[in-house]
């Protein structure tokens, strides 16, 4: 792999910097399964966040359902505060087609109505199939087309990102 | 024999019958159930995984409750619903049962949700329709009632964790029942080691040991330290007749009440499919008390039926 | 027309003939059997090398659908598919629309199959008026018209005392009464075989006891009356031991069995097949092997195709919804033959099951080969397969359980009263 992939650890570092001066004892936060919840927990305890963490698995939202079906097991999703007219931040660990945090939006606001959301990425790979930006970045990254960015966790909770060649 | 619910991958194409399913597949169905809990509980209960989709809830047998509950997981998929109750009737009229699929089927229809009082009915029109199309049986005669077989397993594991120690007693009217025989499937396929059946003879059919429970015909033993008593419904026709005396009778021996139900486990719960016939075969005591999980049973109802839907539309065809 | 078939294997069970014999036919009749008669000299000879010849099968149950069910087969059809399947004898239900109660339909019918110069067909006349159970038929009337023995086919005969009556009345006569055993009241709203799989396919069952109540009447009946009853379409091993113990006592009484039952039993209705649902219902395969050594012993006289064509749209029903019945005129005979291979059964005894002792119920000149009868003959390759398909079927009854199945057994020349009805030489 030719492609040098920045420290994961250094991103949520860099991360932590970002947010930690625009967040309140109000903000809400909820990470998008898988990746995104393992961000999603260690932005939420180093910011040391008041509510507690939601989560979604956006499995009922995917706009490929119809050709690759509900195989994966589906996790509940879960959003343990109230949504209506609150801040929220929505992180995932890797930017891509934007398809994701389309569906997650969505989910979001079967919950209710936020006052906003901002998405938070570890990672922004470029390569937007829809218009949907960052507020906050960890590391923008160049990386060929057919190629898969994926975040890993350790035993002992090390965040790293891998580059995998897609078949 | 292929079992004709799974596609060449094995994958669920159609849910017919618990039997002969993998156990894998019934615990996606249970795990994905858990996940449309959640959204049952959200502000909106809805998820648009079927949005385009056309579901026909095809019912020639009429039953208003199963309709609604496949109704209600339908819509919170997204998908269009129709409701068709199809009296015998038309039958008559010369139109078969395939006819009426067929001309469904010219009105793009995705899923057909089927309800007959012919055992074997959906494996018919499962077998008839495009490979695009789903079925879904709602309870074809005596012999199957899939949707409510996982859901009763759902209830279990939900109050009970782990199927591997349970015993579990199905009481009263198996001969006629589909729902015992989706939860004979189910439970044995799941790994409950002790199931049982209670009923007299009469209401017992033959060689139903075969299907892997023990046979009962005395409360007092069948419910001795039991985790889930399942009461069945006892149909009107059956109370009189050659099957049984009275429905007195009936609950005399088998009827569900405190002093029986004190028999099973302290903390067994007591499930039934609804509707009850109070007094018949479960004494209002026990099925309004702490034991009884029949209101839940209803709620995870929408959420299996969900998972089922959404698992099977997601099936490559 | 004189005929030479020559060079074949003949085998003549009633004569217990097997052996390589050429056979002569000149007007209608058998003249000669491995010599010709003086001065024969035949119009046509066809070269019989590595086939059996054999008498005409005699088939004790085949519906013709005529009259009044014409949209699931014609004589013509019917007698087309008889012939092709080496059956030339046909001893035809009485369930017709309207049925077999009253002479002129008798007449008519029999006038319809001989004019169509196919198999011989021998209607059996209702036992009671309009099949109902209640009045008997007008027996001698129908005897005169043709009929060789009553029946109430698979039509319900509820009261015991109609039986009694009508069994004494046939005896007075000396007329046969053939009976399907069937306790009404327990097979009624049945569909499959009281027992695990009926159990796990929610299809109410008949338990095996329907058949064996309804023995236990017949055979204290036939006690008191001495009268000669065929009992038909046996289907459980009590019944075959009931039957055996009633020949060991002497009873007048004959047995039958359908040629499914000898090959399946209910496990094989898979996913509600509506293909397997028949009447007497398929038990389990303890009965089935019952059926096979009742076959083996002789206790049961005849296979019978029990052939019923059924019209496609009444079988894409529900099982339980779906008419009953198979088509099997075209199978009978790859059907005893396989039964023979898989027992160990000489050729000869298997293939007296449907020639010479379905004769002998039928109580007629048939089902043989002597010099001076009949020629109904029936040349068969026993080691030549066939597929059932819809297609290979010339019954217009599509409906068979052994859809797919791949047969020993194909017929290549059929005779019927010396005719050559039927001819399918190797490619």
């Amino acid at each position: 792999m030719s492609v040098a992939l920045p420290d994961a650890e250094a991103l949520v570092a860099e991360l932590v910097r970002q947010l930690a001066p625009r967040v309140t004892a109000e903000t809400g936060m909820v990470g998008i399964v898988t990746g995104g919840v393992w961000l999603a927990e260690r932005l939420h305890r180093e910011l040391g966040l008041a509510l507690p963490l939601g989560a979604l698995d956006i499995s009922f939202y995917r706009d490929d359902y119809a050709s690759s079906g509900l195989h994966a097991s589906v996790k509940p999703s879960q959003i343990p505060f109230e949504v209506d007219g609150r801040h929220i931040l929505l992180v995932d660990d890797v930017l891509y087609t934007g398809r994701t945090v389309r569906g997650a939006l969505n989910e979001i606001f079967d919950y209710g109505r936020p006052a906003s959301v901002s998405l938070v990425v570890l990672a922004d790979r470029g390569g937007r199939e829809l218009p949907i930006c960052a507020q906050h970045v960890g590391a923008t990254l160049t990386v060929p087309a057919r190629a898969k960015v994926v975040l890993s966790r350790s035993d002992g909770g090390v965040l790293t990102l891998q580059l995998e060649r897609d078949a | 024999m292929r079992n004709p619910q799974l596609n060449a991958k094995g994958e669920l194409r159609h849910l017919l019958t618990i039997e002969g399913l993998p156990r894998e597949i019934l615990v996606h169905i249970l795990d994905t159930a858990k996940s449309f809990l959640g959204v049952t509980e959200r502000e909106v209960k809805k998820v648009p995984l079927l949005r385009g989709k056309s579901v026909f809830n095809l019912f020639f047998e009429p039953s208003t409750r199963t309709r609604t509950t496949f109704e209600i997981a339908a819509k919170r998929l997204s998908a269009d619903v129709v409701n068709l109750a199809i009296a015998t009737s038309s039958q008559t009229k010369g139109e078969t049962l395939l006819d009426t699929v067929d001309n469904l089927s010219a009105m793009h229809a995705d899923m057909f949700v089927v309800r007959h009082a012919a055992s074997g009915a959906p494996f018919l029109i499962a077998s008839h329709v495009k490979p695009h199309v789903h079925v879904v049986n709602a309870g074809d005669g005596r012999h199957a009632h899939p949707t409510q077989g996982l859901l009763d397993a759902y209830t279990i594991r939900h109050y009970k964790k782990d199927f591997g120690r349970l015993a579990v007693a199905i009481v009263g009217d198996i001969l006629h029942s589909r729902v015992a025989r989706s939860l004979i499937h189910a439970l044995t396929t799941l790994g409950a080691p002790d199931v049982r059946v209670i009923g007299p003879q009469t209401l017992l059919p033959t060689g139903v040991e075969r299907l892997g429970v023990s046979v009962h015909h005395d409360m007092a033993a069948g419910l001795r330290d039991v985790d889930v008593v399942v009461m069945l419904r006892l149909q009107n026709e059956r109370m009189r007749g050659p099957l049984l005396p009275s429905a007195g009778e009936f609950f005399k021996a088998y009827g569900l009440t405190p002093e029986k139900l004190a028999l099973a486990k302290p903390d067994a719960i007591v499930m039934h499919p609804g509707p009850m016939n109070r007094g018949v075969e479960i004494d209002s005591t026990v099925a309004d008390g702490a034991q009884a999980v029949i209101l839940p049973q209803v709620t995870f109802g929408i959420a299996v039926r969900m998972a089922v839907m959404s698992i099977l539309a997601g099936a490559s065809s | 027309m004189k005929i030479h078939i020559k060079g074949g294997r003949l085998v003549d069970p009633r004569h217990g003939i097997d052996a390589q014999r050429d056979l002569f036919i000149a007007a209608g009749k058998v003249v000669g059997v491995g010599a010709p008669p003086e001065g024969f000299h035949a119009n046509r000879v066809l070269d019989a090398a590595g086939l059996v010849v054999a008498p005409g099968l005699v088939d004790l149950s085949a519906r013709l659908r005529e009259p009044g069910f014409e949209h699931k087969a014609t004589l013509e059809s019917e007698m087309r598919a008889a012939v092709a399947g080496g059956v030339t004898t046909l001893a035809v239900p009485p369930d017709t629309d309207p049925p077999l109660d009253e002479p002129g339909l008798v007449e008519m019918l029999k006038h319809r199959a001989k004019s169509l110069n196919l198999a011989h067909v021998h209607p059996l006349g209702a036992l009671t008026a309009r099949l109902e159970g209640e009045r008997l038929a007008e027996m001698a009337e129908l005897a005169d018209a043709g009929c060789v023995a009553f029946s109430q086919a698979d039509a319900p005969l509820p009261n015991a005392e109609v039986l009694w009556r009508a069994l004494q009345y046939a005896a007075t006569m000396g007329y046969a009464v053939w009976l399907q055993p069937q306790e009404p009241s327990l097979a009624r709203s049945g569909v499959a075989h009281d027992g695990e799989v009926a159990t796990r396919l929610g299809l109410a069952g008949v338990p095996p006891f329907a058949e064996t109540i309804a023995l236990a009447t017949i055979l204290a009946l036939v006690r008191v009356t001495g009268t000669r009853v065929h009992l038909c379409r046996l289907s459980t091993a009590e019944g075959v031991a009931m039957v055996r113990q009633a020949k060991r006592e002497g009873l007048p009484v004959t047995a039958d069995v359908a040629a499914h039952h000898v090959h399946l039993s209910d496990v094989d209705i898979g996913w509600f097949d509506a293909h397997f649902r028949l009447v007497p219902p398929l038990r389990s395969a303890r009965d089935r092997d019952a059926l096979r050594a009742g076959l083996a012993d002789g206790t049961i006289d005849a296979v019978c195709s029990d052939h019923a064509p059924v019209d496609e749209d009444a079988k894409l029903l529900p099982f339980a919804e779906a008419e009953p019945g198979a088509s099997g005129l075209e199978l009978v005979l790859a059907l005893t033959l396989k039964w023979a291979a898989e027992a160990k059964v000489p050729l000869a005894s298997a293939l007296a099951r449907v020639t010479s002792a379905p004769a002998a119920v039928l109580g007629i000149d048939a089902g043989h080969l002597g010099i001076g009868h009949g020629a109904d003959v029936c040349v068969f390759d026993p080691a030549a397969h066939f597929r059932v398909t819809p297609d290979a079927l010339r019954s217009q009854g599509k409906n068979t359980p052994f859809l797919g199945y791949e047969l020993a057994g194909v017929v290549r020349y059929t005779l019927v009263s010396g005719h050559l009805v039927h001819e399918a030489p190797a490619a």
